[in-house]
């Protein structure tokens, strides 16, 4: 067990190392230069050769690439270019926000997903599997960003019971887990909710139609147990696959949305990328996508770590 | 009689807490991303210099913005009057208003002035500081030295005579050299309690969320003192979430709506505050060899060919048309004789003594930008110019690249390879001032990558125009020559000169006192929130 552990964790350094160059090259073949955000459009040829000296931007690719690395293994993310504040401390920020929001998206996806999974694969082929699908389906296929859109013109606009932008009143400054606050996350998470819900729903569906058709559920039955009964024990045989689901689910939403987060200025990661792709911030970029990338990596770790704990013949694999 | 005395009391609490009597919270949403840089020189463009430059700071020089119905011009701001030495017309000489203190209780003198040069051009002080030197450096190219006579007068050399310097300095926000000792001289500490002489002062912020500053009730001058309680800064970049921000109540203000909200704002009895202000629209024409603008006929037709007022129904009425390169009822407007009208019938004659016609039309490819600051809605926009010429028989191209690309194409100039062969580039300009407004896009020194005269344009008459700007220190005088270069700029259609940006503003019915001035800076003091 020892010896998969270490051979895995030693597989992840190639592929850590495969992320960063990615994520260097991908940020500089991009069009735009970094220091529009930080110079004025008329700004001297003189001027933007020293700027592009201070940042080292005049320097090769490998070496740019080099010292960002060694910086990094230090856990020095660098400096914003835009903002001159350190990356590591705006990420930071913007990690716990997204968390947040990613975790409530999670959680209501999960607790409708799984409701409309189970209600139609138990009442399979009813009007009641076509409506809990049917929503599913929407789920899955509406895109996010225009929903959120709707529903702030429905919810904030319109009715005016929820706020429509920002984390927090006037503009966040400090969370805090109140009524004033948490109301600013409710719309984004709502929004954000729709997809695990669709894809929860849809495998949820097929697990407990699966499951139904197994003898043990028969068996059930002969012994006189109530629908109630046997939706129990349904339950119970669904809920690790579903939680498995859920947490990949926790993780693709971890990323944060850049669509969501930006209908909402939610000030999360996705948002924080959008800004930093629109300012050509290259430190700030470089360093949430590795951070994120690096985020899946020791996500797919753990998740082949637990697999070989719970199935030894994942190790023989 | 008791309740005569009741009422008395109570009239008299009344009318004396009336001065003081809350006058509201305004909130508003900007278009930036994040919070500008708080130490005296902003990043994030005019928008910041507009919310963290002219609140928090004041320069030398500053802009009236008093008034919306005529252009802003300069007036004393922390100097009380400046003049330049009769024999020597590098030589200036800036009195230093008295008695003026920084937020931190500091008192400005012609020292902390100094400091404040050196902060930005003396790489070597310590007080110098990379961030705002990058924002600042740019926007005083005359300067070449300056020293403290006495506290209260500061002297300035420039490289050259140089007519424009108080427009130069006008960009240059003061800040508190004390408090930047009380920071442990360090940048980043005082970003975060910045010290400068303004209406406004920073009570906090927090990056890319919000930014809180209220009323500076001991300014010099007793008529920018704010009326408001607070003002809060929110970054909203997004123009939808903008708009909605304001529909649901979250904030009062926004800049910029987005332009199909404006109709749906406004019947919701949203105020929708728009002004002309120094901004153009245009098809930077290039000089290079082989561009058909070269012919002034061209240029010309293709003047004549763009339907100003069709456009403007297209943008909902959120523009003004071009008549010059200057907005109409502009101070350096003056009388151009060629008129900016729609005349198929003359483009066409000019274009046929030019050589072009049905056999032989002209054809060329123009550089332009989906989205960016100041371009408006360029998509639409330029497809409708494109229709525009096709009816007089120029035929467009269109390479579109990305703002930022843009940009650096625009540093690099119509010779350079990036250019990829186009002889024209929209773009949309900043003319405050004569460097920005005139200077800088034909100025033959200023060819790139020396400067930002993207279509090499040179001319030996412009030239002496432009240095007469430059040696002209009567104000009066000056603007004479500037109305000179304006009627060369149109009368020779050196641009494809399309429209003005109206400065598009939503507030809440609840915002009063607001005067837009015609400029990129706008004074928030005199404004008051309705309960």
């Amino acid at each position: 067990m020892l010896s998969y552990i270490l051979k895995r964790l030693a597989l992840t350094i190639p592929v850590a190392f495969g992320v960063s160059i990615v994520c260097f090259m991908l940020v500089h073949i991009a069009p735009g230069d970094p220091l529009t955000s930080v110079l004025p459009p008329d700004a001297s040829a003189q001027l933007q050769a020293e700027m592009r000296k201070l940042y080292g931007f005049d320097r090769p690719l490998p070496v740019q690439y080099g010292l960002w690395v060694l910086k990094t293994l230090q856990g020095d993310l660098g400096v914003s270019i835009a903002t001159g504040r350190p990356v590591a401390s705006e990420l930071g920020k913007a990690l716990g926000n997204t968390l947040m929001l990613a975790v409530l998206a999670t959680m209501i996806g999960f607790l409708f997903g799984s409701l409309f999974g189970f209600v139609a694969g138990y009442f399979r082929d009813s009007w009641i599997d076509r409506l809990a699908s049917f929503v599913s389906i929407i789920g899955v296929s509406v895109p996010h960003y225009w929903l959120g859109m709707v529903l702030v013109i429905i919810f904030s606009v319109q009715l005016n019971w929820l706020p429509a932008t920002g984390a927090g009143p006037g503009g966040s400054a400090e969370w805090a887990w109140d009524w004033v606050h948490v109301r600013h996350l409710i719309l984004p998470a709502v929004t954000m909710s729709v997809i695990p819900m669709g894809i929860i729903a849809r495998t949820v569906r097929a697990l407990v139609a699966e499951i139904l058709s197994q003898e043990f559920v028969s068996g059930l039955r002969a012994k006189g147990l109530l629908d109630f009964g046997v939706f129990r024990h349904v339950v119970k045989n669904a809920a690790p696959t579903a939680l498995a689901v859920m947490g990949l689910q926790l993780g693709y939403l971890l990323g944060g949305s850049i669509l969501i987060e930006t209908v909402f200025s939610w000030p999360g990661t996705g948002f924080l990328l959008g800004q930093a792709i629109f300012q050509r911030d290259l430190p700030l970029l470089q360093g949430t996508i590795l951070v994120l990338a690096m985020f899946f990596v020791a996500l797919n770790l753990i998740v082949d770590i637990v697999q070989s704990m719970l199935d030894p013949r994942v190790q023989r694999a | 009689m008791r309740r005569a005395l009741q009422t008395l009391t109570a009239m008299t609490v009344l009318t004396l807490a009336s001065p003081v009597l809350a006058q509201g919270t305004l909130r508003i949403g900007m278009t930036a991303s994040d919070i500008p840089l708080t130490t005296g020189q902003p990043d994030q463009g005019g928008e910041g210099q507009r919310f963290m430059g002219f609140t928090l700071y004041d320069a030398l020089v500053a802009w009236d913005l008093t008034r919306s119905d005529k252009p802003s011009g300069l007036i004393p701001g922390l100097a009380t009057g400046w003049s330049v030495d009769a024999n020597d017309k590098t030589k200036w000489t800036f009195r230093i208003r008295e008695g003026v203190k920084f937020h931190d209780g500091s008192t400005l003198t012609a020292d902390a002035v100094v400091w404040n040069f050196d902060k930005l051009l003396k790489s070597d002080a310590p007080q110098f500081d990379q961030r705002q030197a990058s924002q600042g450096r740019s926007r005083i190219p005359a300067v070449a030295s300056y020293r403290a006579v006495d506290p209260l007068t500061l002297e300035i050399i420039t490289r050259a005579p140089d007519a424009t310097l108080p427009y130069q300095l006008a960009w240059i926000g003061i800040s508190s050299p004390a408090q930047w000792e009380k920071k442990g001289r360090n940048w980043q500490e005082v970003a975060k309690e910045p010290s400068g002489t303004g209406p406004w002062k920073l009570a906090g912020f927090t990056p890319r969320e919000r930014a809180e500053l209220v009323p500076n009730k001991d300014h010099w001058d007793k008529t920018r003192i704010p009326k408001l309680d607070k003002l809060i800064l929110i970054p909203l970049p997004e123009p939808n979430a903008r708009t909605a921000a304001l529909r649901s109540g979250q904030v009062d203000w926004i800049e910029a709506p987005a332009p199909d909200a404006v109709p749906t704002l406004k019947s919701n009895g949203f105020q929708i505050v728009t002004n002309v202000y120094p901004h153009n629209w245009t098809w930077h024409f290039s000089s290079a060899e082989g561009s058909p603008w070269n012919d002034v006929r061209v240029r010309k037709a293709a003047n004549l060919a763009v339907d100003r007022e069709g456009l403007k129904e297209l943008l909902g009425g959120l523009m003004v048309p071009a008549e010059g390169f200057m907005p109409p009822g502009h101070q350096w407007f003056g009388k151009p004789t060629f008129k900016l009208k729609r005349d198929l019938a003359e483009a066409k004659k000019l274009l046929a003594e030019a050589g072009y016609g049905p056999n032989k039309p002209l054809q060329t490819k123009i550089l332009i930008s989906p989205s960016g600051s100041g371009q408006m809605q360029p998509l639409p926009m330029n497809e409708f110019i494109q229709q525009n010429l096709a009816e007089a028989g120029i035929k467009i191209d269109f390479e579109v690249v990305e703002w930022n690309t843009l940009i650096n194409i625009w540093r690099a100039g119509a010779k350079h390879e990036s250019s990829r062969g186009a002889t024209g580039m929209n773009y949309s300009y900043f003319i405050q001032d004569p460097f920005t407004g005139f200077i800088r896009h034909l100025q033959c020194n200023l060819q790139p990558p020396a400067g930002t005269n993207w279509g090499h344009y040179c001319d030996k008459e412009m030239e002496s125009l432009f240095d007469q700007i430059r040696t002209t220190f009567d104000a009066e005088a000056q603007n004479k020559v500037l109305e000179k270069v304006h009627e060369k700029y149109v009368n020779e259609a050196l641009f494809l000169m399309v429209t003005h940006d109206v400065n598009a503003r939503a507030m809440s019915p609840k915002v009063k006192g607001f005067v837009q001035a015609q400029n990129w800076f706008q004074n928030f003091s005199s404004i008051s929130m309705a309960p």
